[in-house]
């Protein structure tokens, strides 16, 4: 019967492994470069868990953060287009709506993330409702106002192009495909990179980045030092809003230019899983993104231009919505592989208190 | 003597209602507040509608009546019957310690269990046999699809915040393949299920005033889960579990399995949620096929305080905001995305506490988050 693979039709399976390594280095420059444009949000929303959390705050409300500011940053943008000059940089399309509507992404982020922390910190409401609400709220705040705006269909303002890299450098052997995927990114994704090392050395470097750590596992201790512990993670968790915001900007602003109801997708919570998986580290994170991103780009790949062959007819057999379930069914095997080797911090999610207050 | 209560009765009774009326003023008064910040919204975005003016002050009161008229239907059961069930699920999770946003998984996995049923037995058996099985059959798709996550943070500390809302995204693809193939019959001209009414003995049987069976159902499952829960060992087991996880280990329980069993129970009762209205009101699937009852839920269990008897009312409250949503689209205009936004403002000011502040610390009583405060305890642990 065909579909089940006897022993002899499981010898090819050797030839297919060959195949495959062979098709992802034919196709490695679109592979890589779309790993690293997916993995844009995951990172940016891993990094403002581990803001969050390196100071002691679970903020698993930056989904509802993502969603709220791709809405804002698009509608903003789009009421922006017919009150400012149209001008656009010659690199990443840059266009004074766009910045606008991206500032407006930021802040909108920014306010959420005010509420979270003024939830989870002042009034200290357990921090995983906390985020629920913000979620629950986020999806339909956006769904509400959209359901308004998109009956006027309005002109949206458009989305950052990418940095195009040049062909002479993007062919050049053996590491042009590298310096491709990571520069042919629009420029929140060239941020993202940039974020991700000085974010690793702010975090175990600076002054900032220790007390953030010290508050975050013995927030006690850290209090008899000097350090308000209240105030510290006030200031993390709506900075953090700003990374969150940047991540669901890349959505609307950046990888498409419109906004969809619930565009985010879980992004927010595979962010939360990068951010574990990379030990609650920015270049940790990074790199469990990437991790994530490479199975959505291995699958968008053999979707768009499958392999030719025996491993091609064998990959067209599999449904499509095996690929789509692909990032999230990895991201729980790989969470629930590495969790028992990574340690959250010690005060991570538990509400301080200050001694004298009883 | 015999016949009237006697003094101390009396006062008891009178402590009861008063313990009960406490409980009940947090939810309510967040209920009216929303409904006010909702309209005061409303109002600000009139503008955006076609034709509307900016600032109609008279369109939150068209929209309310329109979603209090709406509400006012045997739909308001049909839609309560999902949140009852899952509810239930999140809340029996709460009160574990554990949060369950996997219901919209569960929930799916159910209801394409019971079409499963549904398409095979076809019309072959009489109704009494199938619906049955397609209950049975979608309770254990829902258990399974409960288990995992469970499983997962039993064994390996993967916390279910993360693991169930990837499995929601996993079971919506696993039931878009099986609706836009297995599950379609042959020379159908677009990937759609049966029709549950015409080609099958599942549907269940229609009741006046209340909807259908499945309304009998959720309604007999809160006494169960309330004896579960109080009047049986793993009831008080799970209770100790989460309320104080060490003093459980310390008394002999087995908080692994208490998390298995947990999430598996309330992955069955979502898993019912979705047999239910598949088989009492939706009776056919497109690949599409999706609901809002996982973060509903959570809403529901909330609201209910965690407690079997306010969660079936939070329930019926949901879904008469439900089930009112579409006339109040139709008839004013207001999208229905509306209810989805008034919900996390009622937990907002639930969480909020906002009595406290108000009214002292004896209504605060009554508005404590009870049996909740544990869930983000076990975030990022290594194991339980």
């Amino acid at each position: 019967m065909a579909g089940i693979p006897t022993f002899l039709d499981s010898l090819p399976a050797i030839g297919y492994v060959f195949q495959f390594i062979g098709y992802v280095l034919a196709n490695l420059p679109v592979i890589a470069q779309t790993t690293v444009a997916v993995a844009v949000p995951i990172t940016l929303a891993a990094m403002t868990g581990v803001m969050c959390e390196r100071s002691g705050v679970v903020n698993i409300g930056l989904e509802g953060i993502m969603l709220i500011a791709a809405f804002v940053g698009w509608a903003v943008g789009a009421a922006a287009v017919g009150f400012v000059p149209a001008a656009t940089t010659p690199i990443f399309g840059i266009t004074p709506a766009l910045l606008i509507g991206l500032a407006a992404a930021i802040l909108a982020g920014m306010a959420v993330s005010l509420l979270h922390a003024w939830l989870s910190i002042s009034l200290r409401v357990d921090q995983i409702i906390s985020g629920t609400i913000i979620n629950i709220g986020a999806a339909g705040l956006t769904g509400y106002l959209n359901n308004l705006i998109s009956r006027q269909s309005p002109t949206g303002a458009g989305n950052f192009a990418p940095l195009q890299v040049p062909a002479s450098v993007a062919n050049v052997p053996l590491v042009g495909w590298l310096i491709n995927a990571l520069f042919d990114q629009g420029p929140i994704g060239i941020t993202t990179l940039i974020l991700v090392v000085v974010f690793q050395i702010m975090l175990f470097r600076s002054r900032w980045g220790l007390r953030t750590r010290a508050a975050g596992e013995h927030p006690r201790a850290a209090e008899t030092v000097g350090i308000d512990v209240i105030w510290l993670r006030y200031r993390n968790v709506v900075l953090s809003g700003a990374l969150a915001a940047l991540g669901g900007a890349w959505l609307s602003m950046e990888q498409t230019n419109s906004f969809q109801p619930n565009m985010t997708a879980g992004r927010g919570f595979i962010g939360l899983a990068a951010m574990i998986v990379g030990r609650w580290t920015p270049v940790g994170a990074f790199g469990a993104a990437l991790l994530f991103s490479s199975a959505t780009a291995l699958s968008s790949a053999i979707v768009i231009g499958p392999p030719s062959g025996g491993l091609g007819t064998f990959l067209g057999s599999v449904p499509s919505q095996f690929w789509d379930a692909l990032p999230y069914l990895i991201t729980i095997i790989v969470l629930a592989g590495l969790i028992g080797r990574s340690i959250a911090p010690a005060a991570d999610g538990q509400p301080y208190e200050r001694e004298s207050a009883t | 003597m015999s016949g009237a209560p006697s003094g101390g009765d009396r006062q008891r009774l009178r402590q009861a209602l008063g313990d009960i009326a406490l409980l009940l003023v947090g939810p309510v008064v967040a209920v009216a507040l929303a409904l006010l910040v909702g309209a005061v919204g409303i109002a600000l975005f009139s503008g955006l509608l076609p034709a509307g003016k900016p600032l109609d002050v008279g369109l939150p009161a068209r929209a309310y009546y329109a979603l209090f008229t709406g509400a006012i239907s045997t739909q308001t059961f049909v839609y309560a019957t999902p949140l009852i069930l899952a509810g239930l699920g999140v809340a029996l999770g709460f009160k574990a310690g554990l949060f369950n946003i996997g219901g919209r998984g569960q929930f799916l996995m159910g209801a394409l269990g019971a079409m499963t049923i549904a398409t095979w037995l076809g019309t072959s058996v009489p109704a009494v046999v199938e619906i049955p099985l397609a209950l049975g059959f979608a309770m254990l798709l829902g258990a399974i699809s409960g288990f995992i996550p469970g499983f997962l943070k039993a064994t390996s500390g993967a916390h279910e915040v993360v693991t169930t809302i990837m499995l929601n995204y996993i079971l919506a693809d696993v039931l878009y393949w099986a609706v836009s193939g297995p599950l379609v019959p042959a020379r159908a001209p677009q990937p759609i299920t049966i029709n549950i009414q015409d080609s099958s003995t599942a549907a269940l049987p229609g009741l006046p005033v209340i909807g259908n069976l499945g309304v009998v159902i959720a309604v007999l499952a809160v006494p169960i889960v309330w004896f579960l829960l109080y009047r049986t060992t793993l009831g008080f087991e799970i209770r100790t579990a989460g309320a104080n996880p060490d003093a459980a280990r310390y008394g002999g329980m087995k908080p692994r399995r208490l998390i298995v069993l947990t999430m598996t129970v309330a992955g069955l009762l979502s898993g019912l949620a979705g047999a239910c209205i598949l088989l009492g009101n939706d009776y056919q699937m497109t690949p599409g096929y999706d609901t809002t009852v996982g973060f509903d839920a959570i809403t529901v269990a909330l609201l209910g305080r965690s407690n079997p008897v306010g969660a079936f009312f939070a329930a019926l409250l949901l879904g008469g905001m439900r089930a009112g949503s579409g006339p109040m689209q139709i008839q004013a205009g207001v999208p229905r995305e509306l209810v989805d936004a008034l919900q996390a403002i009622i937990l907002l000011f639930l969480v909020m506490n906002v009595l406290r502040h108000w009214l002292g610390s004896r209504a605060a009583r009554g508005a404590e988050m009870a049996g909740i405060e544990t869930v983000t305890r076990t975030y990022g642990r290594e194991s339980v």
